[in-house]
């Protein structure tokens, strides 16, 4: 909480707005390709220009993720990346100084291995802000949802295009920070069918709900920041992010001296493309 | 801990949560969840639509070859000296092993919901094989996802399923292997949703899945209590099949589960041997998780990562099980046991020559406990054992370790 009693996802999508913007939110996966590595990309995000920070916790399984995302879940698995161990990465992150928001973005599982309530409690205490968990639908909110409202860390939702204004109000009860629509029924790192599409069905959920609304799935390029920023509270990158660092990384797969400048220069240019986009503060 | 929600009957899962006890559930996306819910409501309906069950018993009857023979092993039955054992033959059945009964459930379903385009994922190919049957015989458009491993080790399968005409994409992520077929077709439903049914193979995944299966595998415990009532005048004293996902053992064990005097064995693939830590024996060797949309017991390290099945038997190369199956072995109703690829090889064999029957790897699994539990029993005891599939696309693969001593 700030001293406003708001939270820093509530404070910083306020902000945004303040400045007549969308906020950037920006996804890499946690371990990446290794646990320094990751750390620094991390700890650059913020001065890039992400103003909120999705962080993927690695999974097996990734059911919901296209290519992209499973190489780069696989990469930190590889390194040795565990919940823990991205735990630990919030935790330098916050101790460095920084108060970006920061929403674990993963699957149930690695949660329920370490422990719901342990996990909540040791999310709170390291600065966590929020949770993403792509395989806990509203019929499931008393394992996961609950529990972190109770705790102090907002739970956001995925609403789809598959999610019709009847079932709406469902997903959006127990969701807290900001409301995640995702562009389009698909894995991530697909490609968007039509932005207008998309801005209409930004309009839906925002007759249904307060809460700020991001938007993700398939946004790659400055432009397409730029035209989703125009309806959107947020728009979120990700699958192009983790695609940076694997074309960043050397025959061995290893991190080089441009991994961590190869995301953060892609963070800088999708910055700039949502700024150029002016909404009524 | 995890009563049933009638104390007096182990049949009544799931609850309308798609629970049995703790585990089972939906753990899926939101982009799938409306559909799952949609698909729920139409199995629901047809559930209560006497047009749907005779266009199912006409299917089972005339297409698949039903009823399948419970035949007794006379020759298999001496060879061990101890319970009379009796064979339910799955693997007469068209498409050769019982994954059909399941299939034709969801097609004829699919057909209801409007559905042309289906998915499917399978492991040793016969759920894809029996999907691209009944997807040629209703015109209906088919693709499988099959891991890169498997379509190898099951060519013959992949063959069959291409002459059917459907579209066999071989998987390359993860492990090569089912689940990760299985992770592929969800991405696939995810992408497809409006157009897509998923036609899951076994007793897995989100609520109804489970359930449903288990409802279109039952024909095989249902018909077994008859056949053993005109056979021998009474209920057999023990049920025994193979577990992969658990769907043939899940259709002969439930009806049983309420009859007290039925011993009921679960076996599922030891491959090298449990401490060997390759294998695929989710409840000897895992421990509760979440997967594939529900909860259920997995192999999978301390931080929920899931491990890497082994079995020799594609079949049974899964990391997992059906949620009721967990729920079974919790409240202990079902005895879960364990065969390695070594023993389900020996019983492949033996099986072969002793009766004329060459049995799946899978089916050899169930097997290969027979030889323990057998000869323990007196010669009155009747013993039935599930034999899931014939063994014909796994010949290839068993010649080449045979050669290979
Ligand atoms: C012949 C046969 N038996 C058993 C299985 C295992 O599946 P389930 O446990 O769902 O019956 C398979 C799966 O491919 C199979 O082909």
């Amino acid at each position: 909480m700030t001293e406003t009693g708001q939270t820093r996802i509530q404070s910083r999508f306020a902000a945004c707005a303040a400045q007549g913007r969308a906020a950037l939110v920006t996804f890499v996966t946690a371990g990446d390709p290794d646990f320094e590595t990751a750390s620094a990309i991390l700890n650059a995000l913020p001065e890039a220009g992400a103003d909120v920070i999705e962080l993927g916790v690695p999974f097996t399984d990734p059911m919901a993720d296209g290519v992209p995302i499973q190489l780069a879940g696989q990469r930190a698995l590889k390194a040795g990346q565990t919940l823990k161990r991205t735990l630990a990465m919030v935790e330098a992150f916050r101790k460095a100084g920084h108060d970006t928001p920061i929403v674990l973005m993963g699957y149930y599982n690695p949660i329920w291995a370490y422990g719901v309530e342990r996990f909540l409690q040791d999310a709170r205490r390291i600065g966590v802000d929020g949770l993403i968990v792509v395989d806990l639908p509203p019929e499931e909110d008393v394992e996961l949802c609950l529990p972190a409202l109770e705790a102090g860390i907002s739970f956001i939702r995925l609403a789809t295009p598959t999610t019709d204004d009847k079932r709406l109000p469902k997903v959006l009860s127990n969701t807290s920070g900001f409301v995640y629509y995702v562009s389009m029924t698909g894995v991530t790192g697909g490609a968007i069918a039509s932005y207008d599409a998309v801005g209409d069905a930004v309009a839906r959920i925002k007759r249904h709900t307060d809460l700020p609304v991001a938007v993700g799935f398939g946004v790659k390029t400055a432009a397409d920041a730029a035209a989703i920023a125009k309806g959107a509270d947020g728009v979120v990158v990700g699958s192009a992010l983790v695609e940076r660092v694997r074309l960043s990384l050397d025959a061995d797969g290893k991190a080089t001296d441009k991994t961590v400048s190869a995301v953060t220069s892609l963070v800088a240019e999708l910055a700039a493309g949502i700024r150029t986009v002016s909404k009524a503060a | 801990m995890n009563a049933p929600r009638n104390p007096n009957t182990y049949r009544s899962g799931p609850d309308e949560n798609g629970r049995f006890g703790m585990f089972g559930g939906r753990f899926v996306a939101e982009t799938l969840m409306p559909l799952i819910l949609e698909l729920e409501q139409a199995y629901d309906a047809a559930k209560a639509d006497p047009a749907y069950h005779a266009e199912m018993a006409g299917g089972l009857k005339h297409y698949v070859g039903r009823p399948s023979p419970l035949y007794l092993a006379e020759r298999l039955t001496d060879h061990f000296g101890g319970a009379r054992i009796y064979l339910k033959r799955e693997e007469l059945n068209h498409t050769g092993s019982h994954k059909v009964n399941n299939v034709l459930g969801q097609i004829l379903l699919a057909r209801r919901m409007g559905k042309k385009r289906i998915i499917a994922e399978t492991g040793a190919g016969q759920h894809g094989v029996a999907t691209a049957t009944l997807c040629a015989r209703y015109g209906l458009e088919c693709i499988v996802y099959m891991g890169a491993v498997d379509v190898a080790r099951q060519a013959p399968n992949v063959f069959r399923m291409q002459m059917l005409g459907a579209t066999v994409v071989p998987v390359e992520s993860g492990t090569k292997t089912l689940k990760d077929a299985m992770n592929e077709a969800l991405r696939d439903w995810v992408t497809n949703v409006a157009t897509t049914f998923y036609c899951i193979g076994t007793v897995a995944g989100p609520h109804p899945y489970p359930a449903m299966v288990r409802d279109f595998q039952s024909i095989i415990g249902r018909e077994t209590r008859e056949q053993m009532q005109e056979l021998e005048g009474r209920l057999p004293d023990s049920l025994i099949a193979c577990i992969g996902g658990g769907s043939n053992a899940m259709g002969l064990f439930h009806p049983f589960l309420d009859d007290p005097t039925v011993e009921i064995y679960g076996v599922e693939a030891a491959g090298h041997g449990i401490p060997s830590g390759l294998h695929a024996a989710s409840l000897t060797g895992g421990r509760p998780g979440v997967l594939h949309g529900n909860r259920t017991y997995l192999l999978m390290d301390d931080d929920g990562q899931i491990k890497d099945a082994h079995s020799i038997s594609a079949g049974l190369d899964y990391p997992g099980i059906g949620p009721e199956h967990s729920w079974l072995n919790d409240v202990g109703r079902v005895k879960y046991l364990s065969a390695t690829d070594e023993e389900a090889l020996e019983a492949f064999q033996l099986i072969s020559k002793l009766e004329g029957i060459i049995p799946a790897l899978e089916s050899a699994h169930a097997l290969a406990r027979v030889a323990e539990l057998a000869p323990q029993k007196p010669r009155d005891h009747l013993m039935v054992v599930n034999l899931s599939g014939r063994g014909d696309k796994d010949i290839p693969q068993v010649a080449e370790i045979l050669a290979g001593r």
